[in-house]
């Protein structure tokens, strides 16, 4: 788990790069370390999402770029120049805290004026700026509320304008949704995404929710136990995952043990538990170790009966738990000699099928994949 | 303080009983000043209850005798420098205590809360002995000094209390909008712990304008401040100006503790 794959690294052109973490290191007690040997570079222009489990170093990695802590080692590199010293008020980077942090003394407009104060921006030109930046949240009759008089959603909206008033390059975001409901949330984070494509900044956001990361993301950076797990964009993270640990944390996954039996027409074969051999896309990128995990997606495994005959995987099992979801079934299947397999089956094909009885299911080795650790 | 309907009789009656106590204790505490206002507005130089008739001679003798008006004026004095001491002082304390990698910390807050637990007089002997040595006995600087040290507990207090609810990320938001540490204290952390700075600075007001005894060993002639010259008006000859003069620090101290109220209500809305 400890070295990323190059290319990952050098996903980013360097003189793209608008922020460079180099070999970063962060203990508040010296003896453990919240974040590992952290590599990573920001694109100008891009999303960027730290996405984990908390206490898995992200939030420590976003407060170091912000300058709210001081890496214990290695660098951070914002524009070329190394910032790790710098206090916050000289990096001019836009952050949105978790609980909006509005000064509770300040009207909405004295909110979204604080920072041009700083920039020796005053009166007329200062009032323009403010009612711009409450315009594009939607907030332009507020001006004179107090934070306390408005709703999470449009409390967000203030912390987002007083953020991107003063034009910073980098904004950075601490799970800025988490207070608010689901539609709300939806709704904001597809806000937050036009905002950031339509100003062109470059953005880093933290969260612990994988479907906000999915939705908002142009790369996703999984953390897990001070590490950076995978970086890759949404679709690959969610195709490919590159470890267990993503496998299980981006949607949901079957993984299961099975051993390297060899490679036939371009695709690895396994034996799983109960002496099955299943094929599956070759993914390995030694010569195949002979400990893997095997991992596939609930909605790629189907009824054999509806799968045409091809080079598909066949295996059966019985059913021990069964449950409606709207537009699908869900079933939970013991297969290869007890291993839990949970399989998403559109309604109209589950016929037949109780728990208690067998059922023969299919997925395509394409979808399949082999993970080392 | 009413019953429901449904109240047993056991209830009603321990209901009752809480209430009389309660009254009971006011009563207790406020008793006193039943008997010193009305004998301040008395004619009469000695001190009978019910009054016969009714002066302002004593608060002429307060406000005229130079003796009580200088004791006035240096109290008031005293009290204004000790407090802006004090409360700058207790804040700073509050705002280092409250970081999280402040080392020592219960040690330090024990250290500085202990001019509240050791007896008065120990402070006021130590105080003068100590002072001594620099010739701060005998002037308004050592006294000062000396209630600065009794007071800065009561801000330290109340300011960390304000602490423990103020949000952290507010400084931190501030500091990211380009906000350096001082800018950030005075427009954002201040206004926002104001309440607790405020009520800090009362009781300093207050810990200095009564206080006696540290008053006693490290004052002259010319620094002596009410309570002082209350103290000695007392041994000597006893005169209703006391009762004045008590009447007028009782004014202050309910005028002192209207302003916690309203503080504290604005607070909560």
């Amino acid at each position: 788990m400890n070295a990323m794959p190059a290319d990952t690294f050098t996903t980013v052109r360097s003189e793209d790069a608008l922020v460079r973490f180099s070999q970063v290191k962060k203990s508040y007690d010296g003896i453990h370390y919240v974040v590992k040997d952290l590599n990573l570079d920001v694109a100008k222009g891009e999303f960027l999402t730290m996405l984990g489990p908390s206490g898995s170093g992200k939030t420590t990695t976003l407060m170091m770029l912000g300058g709210f802590e001081r890496p214990t080692l290695g660098q951070i590199l914002l524009n070329g120049n190394p910032v790790e010293r710098l206090p916050p008020e000289r990096r001019n980077i836009g952050f949105v805290f978790q609980n909006y942090a509005l000064f509770p003394h300040m009207t909405v407009a004295e909110n979204v004026a604080f920072p041009l104060r700083y920039r020796g921006i005053r009166g007329a030109a200062a009032g323009a700026k403010v009612a711009r930046a409450l315009g594009r949240v939607g907030l332009e009759a507020m001006g004179d509320r107090r934070p306390a008089q408005l709703s999470g959603g449009q409390q967000q909206r203030v912390a987002l304008a007083r953020a991107l008033v003063f034009e910073p390059s980098l904004v950075l975001m601490d799970e800025p949704l988490g207070a608010l409901d689901k539609q709300l949330r939806e709704r904001m984070q597809i806000e937050i995404k036009h905002l950031q494509t339509s100003l062109g900044i470059t953005m880093v956001y933290v969260t612990h929710d994988q479907s906000e990361a999915l939705t908002m993301s142009d790369r996703i950076a999984v953390f897990h136990d001070g590490r950076i797990q995978q970086l890759a964009d949404p679709k690959t993270l969610y195709n490919a995952p590159e470890n267990r640990f993503v496998a299980g944390f981006i949607g949901e996954n079957n993984t299961m043990p099975c051993t390297f039996v060899g490679r036939e027409a371009g695709l690895a074969v396994v034996r799983m538990a109960d002496g099955a051999t299943l094929r599956a896309a070759d993914t390995l990128l030694s010569g195949g170790k002979a400990e893997l995990s095997l991992s596939v997606r609930p909605e790629n495994i189907g009824l054999a009966s509806g799968q045409p005959n091809g080079p598909g995987n066949l295996f059966s099992g019985q059913v021990t738990d069964m449950f409606f979801l709207g537009d699908h079934m869900r079933l939970s299947v013991a297969a290869f000699g007890g291993q839990t397999v949970t399989a998403r089956i559109p309604v109209g094909q589950v016929r037949g099928i109780a728990v208690g009885g067998t059922v023969h299911l299919a997925c395509s080795p394409a979808d399949c994949r082999l993970l080392e650790d | 303080m009413w019953l429901p309907s449904y109240a047993t009789p056991s209830e009603r009656l321990s209901r009752i009983l809480v209430v009389a106590f309660a009254v009971a204790v006011m009563l207790f505490l406020i008793a006193p000043l039943f008997i010193i206002v009305p004998l301040s507005f008395s004619k009469d130089p000695f001190f009978t209850l019910p009054v016969r008739e009714y002066s302002l001679r004593w608060y002429e003798d307060l406000f005229g005798n130079p003796r009580w008006f200088e004791a006035m004026i240096n109290s008031a004095v005293a009290a204004v420098l000790t407090t802006i001491l004090a409360t700058t002082l207790g804040t700073l304390a509050a705002l280092g205590i409250a970081r999280p990698d402040f080392p020592y910390r219960r040690a330090i807050m024990a250290l500085l809360i202990s001019p509240m637990i050791v007896p008065i007089v120990i402070v006021a002997v130590g105080s003068y002995l100590f002072f001594g040595e620099f010739g701060l006995t005998n002037t308004r600087a050592g006294l000062v000094l000396a209630h600065t040290a009794l007071a800065t507990p009561f801000v330290v207090i109340t300011v960390t209390a304000t602490l423990s609810t103020y949000d952290t990320n507010l400084t931190r938001a501030a500091n990211s909008l380009g906000a350096s540490g001082l800018s950030a204290f005075f427009r954002v952390t201040l206004p926002n712990i104001l309440p607790g700075v405020i009520s800090g600075a009362i009781f300093a007001f207050a810990t200095s304008f009564d206080e006696v005894v540290v008053a006693l060993f490290l004052t002259a002639a010319e620094q002596r401040t009410l309570p002082v010259q209350m103290f000695s008006g007392i041994r000597d000859q006893i005169n209703p100006t006391i009762m004045a003069a008590a009447t007028m620090l009782l004014i202050l101290s309910i005028l002192l503790f209207a302003a916690l109220a309203l503080l504290t209500r604005k607070k909560a809305r």
